[in-house]
């Protein structure tokens, strides 16, 4: 909502500078966006008639003008303006002006000639970026007077940014009637009479919805000049306004609109056949909108229609055939009252907006209908003439108003103040709404202007508003304290980030939704969760992973020529018809395991560094890994990890196509587990340390290479051999002496009783024991 | 006895001269072996009279002690000085860089959850959370946005079918722990939203917090005062001027809008605050009571109040981020400053 100072101080005038007002606005939940001046700062500038233009001696371009400013002598000033005539009027820069950009106005000789000010454009005036020669003022400007007075330029702009519940001051009215209510201010209400008919001429005028044209208020205009002209100060209000003229009929119903909220149209009475009827469209009718659209109608659509033909969408724009032109000479107008409902959500399927839809999808004042209509006849009648039929009224049941209950106690629990009756008395009279009191409870009734005010507590929020948000003390909260439960049964997720931060992996944040080749080529996911409407399409499908998020990323970092990078990410991956979502953490290692650095060869991070970390963010608690393939990653580098037998991720060197695709020149190691896994933890339970010593056996063995350390440990541990406390690979090697296609391990036995020191023979028998298994299981035993 | 006084110091001469400890034990072997000096004068006493004989041997074995005495200081200064020299060339360059690996960091949206989240934990609130996919009747219909309501077209949304949207707020949060939980409540719900919107200041992914407190006594002046008390604490500025302004959220009513004095120019107005002095940092408002009659909570006996802000605005404000898409690029340049 846009409007000009100067108007609203017409309806009412608080002592507060501009600023002042703006802020109070503000802080009454009317959010000024912008707050600008019409002009920009000059002065000594006046309406000037150009008497004689004469060449200049002594330059081609350049005339010698006679100009009248209203003083008896006329002023001699030099123009190059190619446009000078005489006869035309023009603002003059006086001597001593001060024009935009500090410019003075000084007494001159041009070329040898007097010049006695200037003549000016009107981007010379800094009123518009760019102009072609003099501004050409109408022929009615009053000579000698200043140019500011005349055309009002000491105003500002209002912009209020108002929210969807405000619909009520989308109007100069419903400002004015909110800056009377918060400054305390007195409202200089507008008085419309009636105008009395002088045709007997009518329409007749048929509601087939009633529940959504709740009245309709229609009447006959004759003998009209639509091509009349706009009066100036309609006009300025108008563009101050945000609207822009069009002819003297269209620039009265909008003008109406700006000023009492009400959306009227005119239709030219020619083009009728018959009366008015207010339905349903049926579904797949036609109309050719006034601004050049043909929109397919669809059977929940309001429309206005004569006997033959559809002659508007019903508040929201009118049809072309119908529509009042300058050569229109007699006409109907409407105001009427459509129920949001009926209006909300339609323009918008269209594709069409309007300033009308706007005002009805949020609610318009049904209580002033027809004094719309009244004032727009009235202004058309002054303007372009005309004679004015009775008004065709039908009326159906109105929104309800009924009376609220509004508790002094529930105001005092809802807001923490205490106010007395008095005070909300007070509070409601200045909102001018209706009211009786009853003990300490009142029974409010809501404005017909006002769709937000159905509950006690919307009342509250008016009170406060009008109290002021600023006038409510902030206390601090005095309940009784409990400690916040904290379950042990669950690792919090900072915890685990800080494990990768420690273990020097940057956290990174993606995007959720990510181009559909990605989740393609990643995750072999032809069908992902897709959006209907994308931002493009590299952000167009859920993803079902973290990993092309990560890849994204390295990728950003590979651009600006990072050689090492390790990152992680926690979030929400989407899969399945059913938006199947759930929270996973996964992290990415490419280049060096360690930065480079003195000491030690540079070696690549690989596979089990990685598996390294992974095994660390699910400590105390054991992984399985087992090899197999994931659309990512290298056939022969790529693991399901699992815990307890159920598989919780992946984890995996990428594929090498990949890797080329994406121009990426060494390997990236990665893992995806699901968080919700990872966090869950046992509360530790302690049992006994045995006080008997420890001994140590090794066992080394050749296999195949195709034997994985992992089976021959299971079986070892599976043959539940005694006294075996701790079993592990502590070392791996192939080459000289092991022959090809075999390797080396070696394997630490901790042995130890809980009762007793262990003698030699029960050590021998076990480690007998793990020997025996490891051969039944291909391995050749060393030494 | 002249003798014994030259071979004392004779002794103590040569232990002085010695520089190695072999050799060390080479010359005392020279006056206390088998065959050194003192040994013999020692054997030798037999020869003397019984008169002569105790006073000899006292003055025999005190320098035999003094001998031994200085040997063992001289093989004590003698470790001593190996010991210097080895740890000497033992010594370290400690200025060469440490080994091994560094450290990463958090992100920085993950580091101002974790501070906004650990600020109201001070106060009571635990966190919960909901699915980003959510339906339009979570995300819309049970906060009192009906369909069509103008509010809607507010929310840039996306949407994944007829009926499910990407969260456009946190909001929904409120409502699925309300339904599963009875008052009193007091959470946060932390968590990534989206809107159909993308250009300098906006993100079509970002984090909200949304906060919820539902109990007997809940009341407006007690949410200007805990929010305020938040701002103060996250800017860790006890003088932050906030303010409240009316404002419209379907859910709320009333509804205010809070503003916190620029933090970049302490209100004196600055391209950061487009030169208001103030900026727009969150959302709030007393529950609505049609919120409350869709989880069944008496809005008679109970009152609450919620709110919502805006991470990354925070996160921007409190660490001078002057652009919101670096949250985004995964850039290391970027993101290890917030290490």
């Amino acid at each position: 909502m846009k409007f000009s100072e100067n108007w609203l101080r017409s309806w009412v005038n608080p002592k507060l500078s501009s600023h002042e007002l703006a802020h109070a606005l503000t802080m009454a939940g009317l959010e000024v966006e912008a707050l600008e001046s019409v002009a920009p700062v000059f002065n000594n500038v006046v309406v000037a008639e150009v008497l004689e233009v004469l060449k200049h001696p002594n330059a081609d371009r350049l005339n010698v003008c006679q100009v009248n400013v209203g003083e008896a002598t006329s002023l001699s000033i030099v123009c190059g303006a190619p446009n000078v005539a005489v006869g035309i009027k023009v603002p003059c820069a006086r001597i001593g002006a001060i024009l935009p950009g500090d410019f003075v106005i000084k007494q001159a000789k041009v070329r040898n000639v007097d010049s006695s000010g200037m003549l000016c454009s009107a981007s010379e005036l800094g009123l518009v970026e760019e102009s072609q020669g003099l501004w050409l003022l109408p022929e009615d400007a009053p000579v000698g007077m200043g140019l500011r007075q005349y055309l009002e330029l000491d105003d500002m702009l209002f912009t209020l940014k108002l929210t969807p519940n405000r619909s009520d001051c989308l109007s100069m009215v419903g400002v004015a009637r909110e800056v009377a209510a918060i400054t305390g201010g007195t409202l200089n209400a507008l008085q419309v009479n009636p105008v009395p008919p002088s045709l007997t001429e009518t329409l007749t005028v048929d509601i087939n919805a009633p529940e959504a044209c709740q009245l309709y208020c229609g009447r006959i205009v004759r003998s009209v000049n639509a091509a009349a002209v706009t009066p100036s100060w309609m006009m300025r209000r108008l563009e101050r306004g945000g609207l822009r003229s069009i002819n003297a009929v269209v620039d009265i119903t909008n003008y109406v609109m700006l000023e009492l909220g009400q959306p009227l149209h005119a239709f030219d009475l020619d083009k009728l056949a018959g009366g008015i009827t207010v339905r349903y469209a049926r579904a797949d009718e036609e109309l050719a909108l006034l601004n050049g659209q043909n929109v397919m109608l669809q059977d929940d659509m309001l429309v206005v229609a004569d006997d033959t033909r559809l002659l508007a969408l019903a508040g929201i724009m009118g049809g072309a055939a119908s529509s009042v032109e300058t050569v229109t000479r007699d006409i109907f107008l409407e105001s009427a009252f459509f129920v949001p409902d009926a209006i909300v959500g339609k323009a918008r399927r269209l594709t069409v907006s309007t300033d009308s839809s706007y005002r009805f999808e949020r609610g318009v004042d049904f209580a002033a209908t027809r004094m719309a209509l009244e004032r727009a006849t009235q202004l058309l009648l002054e303007i372009c003439g005309g004679q004015a039929g009775v008004i065709s009224e039908v009326r159906g049941k109105l929104p309800a108003r009924d009376p609220i209950m509004l508790r002094t106690s529930r105001v005092k629990r809802v807001l923490g103040i205490m106010l007395d009756p008095d005070q909300i008395t007070a509070l409601l009279q200045r909102l001018q709404f209706k009211f009786e009191q009853q003990g300490d409870d009142f029974y409010v009734t809501p404005p017909s202007y006002r769709f937000d005010l159905s509950l006690e507590v919307d009342f509250i929020e008016e009170i406060a508003r009008i109290a002021g948000y600023d006038n409510i003390p902030a206390q601090p909260p005095q309940t009784a304290v409990m400690m916040v439960p904290q379950t042990e049964t669950q690792r919090l997720v900072s915890r685990l980030r800080q494990i990768l931060v420690a273990r020097d992996y940057q956290e990174t944040i993606s995007y959720a939704f990510l181009d559909a080749a990605v989740e393609r080529d990643l995750c072999a996911n032809a069908t992902p969760v897709a959006l209907k409407n994308p931002i493009s399409s590299q952000l167009a499908v859920m993803r079902s992973s973290l990993l092309g998020g990560l890849i994204g990323a390295l990728r950003i970092n590979l651009v600006r020529k990072q050689s090492r990078v390790r990152l992680f990410e926690t979030g929400v991956c989407f899969t399945g018809e059913n938006h199947v979502q759930r929270e996973r953490f996964a992290g990415l290692c490419y280049g060096t395991q360690l930065s480079e650095q003195w000491g030690g060869v540079a070696r690549s991070v690989d596979f089990y560094d990685v598996k390294a970390d992974v095994e660390v963010l699910f400590a105390p608690v054991p992984l399985n890994f087992v090899a197999s393939p994931h659309p990512a990653s290298h056939p022969g580098r790529s693991a399901q990890i699992l815990l307890h037998g159920q598989v919780v991720g992946w984890i995996g060197e990428l594929h090498p196509k990949w890797l080329q695709q994406y121009g990426i020149s060494q390997a990236v190691v990665w893992f995806e587990v699901e968080l919700d896994v990872l966090i869950s933890a046992n509360v530790p339970h302690a049992s006994e340390i045995s006080k008997f010593p420890s001994v140590r056996r090794d066992l080394a063995v050749v296999v195949d290479e195709n034997i994985t350390v992992q089976s021959l440990l299971d079986a070892m541990l599976g043959s539940n051999t005694t006294y075996v406390a701790e079993l592990a690979l502590f070392d791996l090697y192939r080459g000289k002496g092991v022959g090809d296609g075999k390797k080396s391990l070696a394997f630490r036995v901790l042995l130890q009783d809980t009762q007793k020191t262990l003698i030699d023979s029960e050590i021998e028998l076990s480690i007998a024991r793990l020997t025996e298994v490891l051969q039944q299981h291909g391995a050749q035993v060393r030494i | 006895m002249q003798e014994l006084e030259k071979i004392l110091d004779e002794a103590l001469k040569q232990f002085a001269a010695i520089e190695q400890a072999a050799e060390l034990e080479q010359v005392k072997a020279r006056y206390l072996g088998k065959e050194g000096r003192l040994t013999v004068l020692l054997k030798g006493l037999g020869k003397l009279s019984a008169e002569e004989r105790p006073a000899a041997g006292v003055r025999i074995n005190q320098v035999k002690q003094s001998i031994e005495s200085a040997l063992q200081q001289r093989r004590e200064a003698l470790q001593y000085s190996q010991l210097q020299l080895k740890l000497k060339a033992e010594a370290l360059d400690v200025t060469l860089p440490g080994r091994g690996l560094g450290c990463g960091g958090l992100h920085p949206v993950t580091r101002t959850l974790e501070r906004i989240e650990s600020l109201f934990h001070s106060l009571g609130f635990t966190v919960a959370s909901g699915p980003e996919i959510e339906s339009d009747f979570y995300n819309f219909t049970a906060l009192n946005i009906p369909e069509n309501h103008p509010a809607r077209a507010m929310h840039d949304t996306f949407y994944v079918d007829q009926t499910h949207v990407l969260r456009t707020h946190t909001s929904p949060v409120q409502i699925r722990y309300m339904e599963n939980n009875a008052p009193p409540l007091k959470i946060i719900a932390p968590g990534r939203v989206y809107r159909c919107d993308s250009d300098v200041t906006h993100s079509p992914m970002f984090h909200q917090v949304e906060g919820l407190w539902i109990d007997e006594d809940v009341n407006f002046s007690m949410l200007k005062g805990v929010l305020s008390n938040f701002m103060q604490c996250f800017f860790e500025r006890d003088d932050l001027q906030v303010r409240f302004r009316p404002s419209f959220f379907p859910f709320t009513e009333p509804s205010a809008e809070m503003d916190i004095q620029c933090v970049q120019c302490n209100g004196k107005g600055c391209r950061v605050c487009s030169h208001t002095g103030w900026l727009e940092v969150l959302g709030s408002g007393m529950v609505h009571p049609n919120v409350l009659q869709h989880v069944n909570i008496d809005s008679e006996k109970y009152l609450g109040f919620a709110f919502g802000l805006g991470v990354e605005r925070l996160a921007m404000l409190r660490y001078s981020v002057a652009d919101l898409r670096l949250f985004y690029e995964g850039d290391l340049q970027f993101l290890k400053q917030f290490n």
